[in-house]
């Protein structure tokens, strides 16, 4: 009986997905909550076209001469999963949905700074994502994400500059929210929120956001020289035209090593957030994991030479960059120990979200200590360019970042519908998610130090064991991934009444109604705590 | 006994699998596979820790009830300090062992000898200084220090021979080198690790380790009696280069005897030394880094020479530096 009265008071009150309704009142909004749905189902969308490419990669890979495509097409499959993941994906993933959702109701506000601007954003994206799907319907391009020249420039006949095109003109959608977020965090914080009261989350946006402003023009620049290089064959990077080709990759890394920043910086805030909740503590060291943030974002412009040890770069710029990549692991160990730090006397609970969160502790510092490999210069020579790389990254980008994501969602998704969804199926599928995850990636740290190179279509038979063990484990994440969106999408109709705090969490954003009013706030908050006062003022018992 | 057994079937298991670990067939292989241990014992150290704590405190603070609320922890600055120190030092260490190993190897010893690799869309070519061309193979002799010479003739490839731990970029428009001493006879895979285009995958053969006397053999059965030097001095002649370049040049054009390996003056009055790259650059793009004293007259060779042909008019103004140095000392 409490629960229909909890529905039908959230059926009767006016909030943001219900004060108006049609497709205008969508795609005409300005409300930073509406602007997160959008992006929430045009993400999932690009999630599961790269996840689409993904699978026939692995199908692919079962058998050493190729089970199913060309090695023309597989090296398209290869480039589609890594531009859309990388830049339609997980770059806008978190701050994009999660970030817009969240930041003004964190810190207190109605709205972000630019409301129009943000939708403004999301319209960028969506164009940028049109011309990376025209470009995957008509013919595909074959450069990988990365577009080294002179092959991208000079010899690859695919569509490049619809893939280029398209990751230039999402650029934009970056920096505009980046930019969005940072005005909005200096300037529209509730009275009493000071910079140290801030919760961590916008600790590490704010970090992300300095990160998508500076680095991102830098991405379109190189962009724009690629593509004039590729129609007017200006000589910048092609050395038959007199250019270095070098110089690309500077460029490039310069701004895709701080972007790897950009996927698992927010992921870091969201795991500080959960940990937080699920054991009811201040988290550890709070100053300590704020500022690792900053500097996090701030040695990552400072490493990208890191990707170009074996590339013909001066040995002196190799030992400084190792040293950088050296440097950046400790703000991220200090980030690691907090949390776990964290669980120490506590009172923990096994819920969904907190099982991402401590699988992301468990995935990311795999991940990140791998990264000492690559940063020894004498390793890397041997490692760069193998699976090492890609089972490395995927760590930081799927056991990092795409888990931070999910938990993320589990955790605020009874804010943003109102409703809850079935608790264990979210935890079985979260245990599916992180076995189907290590049996998919462990083998190819293996087959990275056995000597087996990155993209290829057909290899060596001596490497078919191992490949097999990974497809098997991505059928096993592939599912993992299906059924929270079968729970979730059955949850918007069927779920039980959240109520404004399932979790008893601390944060503004649990003070207000799930789902929220259109202004996030009845009255502005006025804050007289710091974040994470579990100790002090624990919020109360949810009242049926 | 125990010990023997497990790594017996440690053994048959790798074997019937996949290995473990691949062969060790170079002077620095074993030292890069110690650095790899570490990072691994490092590795797994941490995430045995991290995990370990993380269900420890998972199961001691699990919730009890409802409505527990967990005292506060306060933060001890020490401890932060302590664990911002411990990876700091371990970072040092591994730093300055992966460099200092990367740096003892990083320059070939002198003496080594010389092969040249020429990667195109998607083949690998390798030239033997004394004539023999292979294909997708690649013959040396056991024990002695190789020094590979790579340029491409179109896109960046990546010369990588896992079983020597070496991996180099090839760059079209300029000379990378790397080097290795094979210390097992045998045949190791080599790949193009650079994604390159549709045969990306298709671009990988075999080097052979020979004993030094076999490969003797080797080189005297595939030599055509044409070495390298000697191909370029046909270019040499065929191109017309001669018109103006050969001894004696009568002071308007350079002469080349004695210049590989020497300072040369440039217009610009930076002084270079004639190496590969220099001279390959003064065929290609003659205007670029002029000699002083000579009016900028030679027609750019780029587009008409590949890269094959640019090798051996290198080796061929090499082996001048030596018979004729004197000669344009006088």
């Amino acid at each position: 009986m409490s629960v229909d009265v909890a529905e039908l008071s959230s059926r009767s009150r006016v909030h943001y997905l219900n004060e108006s309704y049609g497709v205008k009142s969508w795609l005409l909004t300005t409300d930073h909550k509406r602007i997160a749905l959008l992006y929430l189902v045009s993400i999932t969308f690009m999630f599961l076209v790269g996840a689409a490419a993904a699978a026939l990669m692995r199908i692919q890979l079962l058998e050493p001469n190729g089970a199913i495509v060309q090695p023309e097409t597989y090296n398209k499959l290869f480039s589609i999963h890594g531009i859309i993941m990388v830049f339609f994906f997980l770059i806008p993933s978190i701050p994009a949905v999660l970030g817009n959702f969240l930041v003004p109701m964190m810190i207190g506000a109605r709205d972000v700074a630019f409301p129009k601007l943000n939708l403004l954003s999301w319209y960028i994206y969506v164009v940028g994502s049109l011309f990376t799907l025209y470009c995957v319907i008509f013919g595909g391009v074959d450069t990988g994400w990365t577009f080294y020249t002179p092959f991208s420039s000079t010899y690859s006949n695919t569509h490049v500059l619809a893939a280029a095109l398209g990751i230039f003109i999402t650029g934009f959608s970056s920096i505009l929210t980046g930019l969005n977020f940072i005005v909005t965090i200096h300037r529209m914080r509730a009275p009493g929120m000071t910079w140290f009261r801030l919760p961590l989350f916008i600790w590490s946006i704010y970090a992300t956001s300095v990160i998508f402003v500076l680095g991102t023009p830098v991405l379109a620049i190189t962009l724009v020289l690629l593509t004039l290089e590729r129609v007017l064959h200006v000589g910048i990077f092609d050395p038959a035209l007199g250019g270095d080709p070098l110089l690309f990759q500077d460029l490039f890394w310069f701004y895709s090593h701080p972007a790897v920043y950009i996927m698992v910086l927010p992921a870091m805030g969201v795991v500080s957030e959960l940990v937080a909740a699920y054991s009811r503590k201040r988290i550890y060291g709070y100053s300590f994991v704020a500022f690792s943030s900053l500097s996090i974002a701030f040695i990552s412009f400072l490493v990208w030479g890191h990707h170009m040890f074996v590339s013909g770069q001066s040995i002196y710029a190799g030992l400084v960059f190792s040293f950088m990549s050296f440097l950046v692991a400790i703000p991220s160990a200090i980030k690691v120990f907090n949390w776990t730090a964290t669980l120490y006397k506590g009172s923990i609970s096994y819920d969904a979200p907190m099982l991402y969160a401590l699988g992301f502790i468990g995935l990311f510092t795999m991940g990140g200590l791998t990264g000492l490999f690559l940063a020894s210069l004498a390793t890397d020579v041997h490692l760069n360019g193998t699976y090492f790389i890609v089972a490395h990254f995927h760590y930081i980008m799927v056991g990092g970042a795409v888990m931070g994501f999910m938990g993320g969602i589990h955790f605020w998704w009874p804010k943003i519908t109102g409703r809850l969804y079935p608790d264990k199926w979210a935890r079985l599928a979260a245990l599916i998610i992180f076995a189907g995850f290590n049996l998919t990636f462990f083998p190819q740290f293996m087959l990275g130090y056995l000597g087996m190179p990155r993209r290829y279509a057909v290899y060596p038979a001596q490497f078919q064991v191992l490949n097999v063990m990974s497809t098997a484990g991505a059928t096993i994440l592939g599912i993992g991934y299906m059924i929270p969106l079968i729970y979730l999408i059955w949850s918007i109709r069927y779920g039980p009444a959240a109520g404004p705090n399932p979790w008893r969490a601390k944060g503004l954003e649990w003070q207000t109604p799930s789902p929220p009013p259109k202004e996030n706030f009845d009255e502005t908050p006025i804050v007289t705590e710091e974040a994470y006062a579990y100790a002090t003022s624990p919020p109360e018992r949810p009242r049926a | 006994m125990n010990g023997v057994a497990i790594r017996a079937s440690a053994h048959l298991l790798s074997a019937a699998l996949f290995p473990l670990r691949p062969p060790v067939a170079s002077t620095i292989a074993r030292s890069v596979d110690h650095l790899y241990f570490a990072l691994t014992g490092v590795t797994l150290l941490f995430t045995f820790l991290i995990f370990a704590f993380i269900f420890y405190f998972m199961i001691k603070y699990r919730r009890r009830s409802e409505d527990e609320i967990p005292q506060e922890v306060k933060t001890s600055t020490a401890l932060e300090i302590t664990w911002t120190l411990i990876p700091t030092l371990i970072c040092a260490g591994l730093f300055i062992w992966a460099s200092s190993l990367y740096f003892k190897d990083s320059r070939p010893p002198i003496g080594s000898t010389e092969i040249f690799v020429v990667g195109k869309q998607w083949m690998w070519q390798l030239q033997h200084p004394e004539g023999p061309r292979e294909i997708d193979q690649l013959h040396v002799p056991v024990g002695v220090p190789i020094k590979l010479t790579m340029t491409s003739q179109d896109v960046i490839h990546d010369f990588y021979i896992p079983a020597f731990r070496i991996k180099k970029d090839v760059l079209p428009g300029r000379y990378s080198s790397i080097w290795f001493q094979a210390t097992k006879v045998g045949e190791y895979n080599f790949y193009c690790a650079q994604y390159c285009g549709a045969e990306h995958s298709a671009m990988l053969g075999k080097v052979f380790v020979m004993r030094q006397s076999d490969y003797a053999k080797w080189l005297a059965e595939q030599s055509n009696g044409v070495s390298m030097a000697q191909a370029g001095e046909r270019l040499f002649a065929q191109l017309g280069c001669a018109t103006c370049h050969a001894a004696p040049t009568g002071g308007k054009y350079p002469g080349l005897a004695g210049v590989y390996g020497h300072p040369v003056k440039l217009s610009d009055g930076r002084t270079v030394v004639a190496d590969d790259a220099y001279i390959r650059n003064a065929i290609a793009n003659p205007g670029s880094d002029l000699m002083a004293g000579y009016a900028p007259s030679m027609p750019s060779f780029q587009g008409q020479i590949n890269e094959e042909q640019l090798l051996d008019l290198i080796a061929y103004i090499k082996s001048l530096g030596a018979q004729e140095s004197q000669a344009t000392a006088q």
